[in-house]
C-alpha cells in the first residue's frame, strides 16, 4: 500500500512496461508547489498505467487541482520532475507542450465551456490547432457528432452553454475532451455540483468511454462513491504527499486515521 | 508609541503600500503591453475572432456614440450662442464648434464612452472567463488564450475607435448645425462649408491618431483586468468596475501627452 520503490520507466525516450506488464504514461516524481508559506505539494509522486483508472482524493486545498495542472503545463511546479507519455513537460517549449496536450483531455471541475460559442463551436475548438493530428482536410461534423452520440447530447449541437443544465454541460464538457481521441484524461472533481442522479450518469459515461477508447484516466475526486464505483486504484493526498495508496477495498479498510476520515459516512 | 505616532505610522504603511502597489501595476501593465506586440505578429492570426470582436466594438458601440455626439452638438451649440451673440461673434459658431469637436471633444466623449461600455465588459467578460476556468480550457486545447482573447480585443479597440470618432464628429457636427438652422437660419450646407473651411489636417491628423491610442488604452485596460482578474465571481465585478476607472485616467494622461506633442509639431 505505500508508494512503490522507483523503478526507471522511461529509457532513451521510450516507455517502458512496469512489472506487471503495463506502460506507464504518467509519471510524477517528487513534486513540490508552495505559494507563499502555503506548501500545498511536498514531494508528490505518482504513476499513471495505460488503460487504468486511477483516483485521487484528497481534501479541498490539498494540492489535487494544483498538481493536475502541474501536469499540463497550466502551472509550474516549484521543483520535481513530470512525465506525460514519455515527455518530461517541464523541458517542452510551447508547441511541443500543445502537441503533447492534444494527446491529453483535460475536463474542468465547472465543466469550462466557451459562453460565448455553441455546442458545437465548443467541440470543433480543439480541433483548429490540431490539425496535424486529424489531417489537414479532416471533416470536423462527423467528429463532432460521433463525440456528442458518445454522451447521448447530439440533439444539443446549435444551443448556447447558458441552454444547458448543469449535467448536461458537464457531458459535452466531457465530449469536447474527447473530441480529439486523447491518450490520457484528466478529471477534475467530475461529479463536484451534481445531484447523485446525475453523477451517477457521469460516472457510467466516464466508464464506457474507458472500455471504448482504452484510455488511461487519473481522476480527482472526494466522491467517495465516485471513487469507489470507477476506481481501479487510489492515492491519497494528505499533507502535500502521497500518504496511502491501494484499491477502494484496501483504503476504506484501513485503520490509520487519516485514511479512515476519507472513507467515514 | 503614543496613539498619534501610531496613527502616523500607520497612514506612512498606507502610503507605502498604495504606493508600491500603483508602481507594480505601472510595472505589470506595461509588460502586458509588451507581450501584446510580442504576439500580434505572431501567427496564427485570428482574423475571425478579430472580425468578430470588431463587429462588437464597433457595431454595438455606435448608436451610444450616436446619441451622445448628437446631444453633445445640440448642447454646445445652445450653450455657447448667447455668449457669442453678445460679443457679435456668432458667424465664428461653426468654426468653433467645428475646431473643438475635432480636436478635443469628439475623441475625448467617445473615448470615455467606450471606456464605460468596452473596457468594462472585456474586464467582466474575461474575468468570468478566468473564474470559469475558459482560459485554462483554451490553453490546455492548445490555443494562445493571450492571442484569441487579448490580441485581437486590443486591436478591434484600436481599429474600431477612430471610425467610431469620425460617426461621432460627424452626427455632433450635425446637431450643431440642426441648433443654427433653426436658431440662426443658417443652411446646412453653409454650416459645413464653413467647418470645412475651417479645419486643417493640423487639426484632423493629431485627432486620428490620438484616437487609436485611445483604443489601444481602453482594449489594453480591459484586458489586463478581466486577464488577471482574481478573487472568484467577486473579483469580476472588480476587475469590471477598475478596468473603466483606469482606462477613464489613462484616456486623459493620453490626451495630454497628445496634445503637447501635437502642440510641438504644430508650432514648427
Amino acid at each position: 500500500m505505500n508508494q512503490r520503490t522507483h523503478i526507471p520507466y522511461v529509457k532513451n525516450g521510450t516507455l517502458q512496461k512496469d512489472p506487471e506488464g503495463r506502460k506507464v504514461v504518467i509519471e510524477i516524481r517528487d513534486l513540490r508547489k508552495s505559494f507563499g508559506d502555503n506548501h500545498v505539494l511536498n514531494g508528490f509522486n505518482l504513476r499513471l498505467y495505460e488503460g487504468e483508472n486511477l483516483v485521487i482524493m484528497g481534501k479541498s486545498g490539498s494540492g489535487k487541482s494544483v498538481m493536475i495542472k502541474c501536469l499540463v503545463g497550466l502551472m509550474q511546479a516549484d521543483s520535481g520532475y513530470i512525465e506525460v507519455l514519455g515527455k518530461e513537460v517541464n523541458t517542452l517549449d510551447r508547441a511541443q507542450l500543445d502537441t503533447l496536450r492534444a494527446d491529453i483531455g483535460f475536463l474542468f471541475q465547472g465543466s469550462a465551456l466557451y459562453d460565448s460559442m455553441t455546442v458545437r463551436e465548443n467541440l470543433e475548438f480543439p480541433m483548429r490547432r490540431h490539425k496535424e493530428k486529424l489531417g489537414a482536410f479532416a471533416d470536423t461534423e462527423p467528429m463532432v457528432l460521433e463525440a456528442l452520440e458518445n454522451v447521448g447530447l447530439a440533439h444539443t449541437l446549435d444551443l448556447m452553454p447558458e441552454e444547458l443544465s448543469g449535467g448536461m454541460k458537464r457531458r459535452v464538457a466531457l465530449a469536447r475532451t474527447l473530441i480529439l481521441k486523447p491518450k490520457v484524461i484528466l478529471y477534475d472533481e467530475p461529479t463536484s455540483g451534481l445531484d447523485p442522479i446525475t453523477a451517477k450518469e457521469i460516472i457510467e459515461l466516464m466508464r464506457s468511454i474507458q472500455k471504448k477508447y482504452n484510455t488511461s484516466s487519473l481522476i480527482i475526486t472526494h466522491d467517495v462513491d465516485c471513487a469507489r464505483v470507477i476506481s481501479e486504484r487510489m492515492v491519497l493526498l494528505v499533507d502535500g504527499i502521497n500518504y496511502a495508496e491501494g484499491t477502494y477495498a484496501e483504503l476504506s479498510s484501513d485503520k490509520d486515521p487519516k485514511v479512515e476520515a476519507f472513507f467515514k459516512k | 508609541m503614543t496613539v498619534g505616532q501610531q496613527t502616523q505610522r500607520r497612514l506612512a504603511n498606507r502610503f507605502y503600500g498604495a504606493v508600491m502597489n500603483f508602481f507594480q501595476e505601472t510595472g505589470a501593465l506595461a509588460y502586458f503591453a509588451a507581450r501584446f506586440f510580442r504576439e500580434v505578429i505572431k501567427p496564427p492570426m485570428e482574423f475571425r475572432e478579430l472580425l468578430r470582436q470588431c463587429y462588437n466594438v464597433g457595431n454595438r458601440s455606435l448608436m451610444l456614440v450616436v446619441v451622445t455626439g448628437f446631444i453633445i452638438g445640440l448642447v454646445l451649440t445652445l450653450q455657447s450662442r448667447p455668449t457669442l451673440i453678445e460679443f457679435g461673434a456668432v458667424s465664428w459658431m461653426p468654426n468653433m464648434v467645428g475646431i473643438s469637436i475635432v480636436r478635443e471633444i469628439g475623441p475625448v466623449i467617445t473615448a470615455l464612452i467606450c471606456a464605460g461600455r468596452v473596457a468594462s465588459g472585456m474586464g467582466a467578460e474575461l474575468g468570468s472567463m478566468r473564474v470559469t476556468e475558459q482560459i485554462d480550457a483554451m490553453e490546455v486545447s492548445g490555443t494562445n488564450p493571450f492571442k484569441f482573447l487579448v490580441v485581437t480585443r486590443i486591436l478591434a479597440t484600436t481599429l474600431m475607435l477612430p471610425l467610431l470618432v469620425v460617426f461621432g464628429d460627424l452626427v455632433a457636427l450635425f446637431g450643431s448645425a440642426l441648433v443654427e438652422n433653426l436658431k440662426g437660419d443658417v443652411s446646412f450646407q453653409l454650416y459645413f462649408n464653413t467647418v470645412f473651411n475651417a479645419l486643417g489636417y493640423g487639426d484632423l491628423i493629431p485627432a486620428t491618431v490620438k484616437s487609436f491610442f485611445f483604443g489601444f488604452v481602453i482594449g489594453l485596460v480591459g484586458c489586463y483586468k478581466g486577464y488577471f482578474s482574481k478573487k472568484g465571481t467577486a473579483g469580476v465585478g472588480i476587475a469590471a468596475n477598475t478596468a473603466v476607472v483606469t482606462a477613464s485616467l489613462l484616456l486623459f494622461m493620453v490626451d495630454f501627452i497628445a496634445v503637447f506633442v501635437s502642440d510641438i509639431f504644430y508650432e514648427l
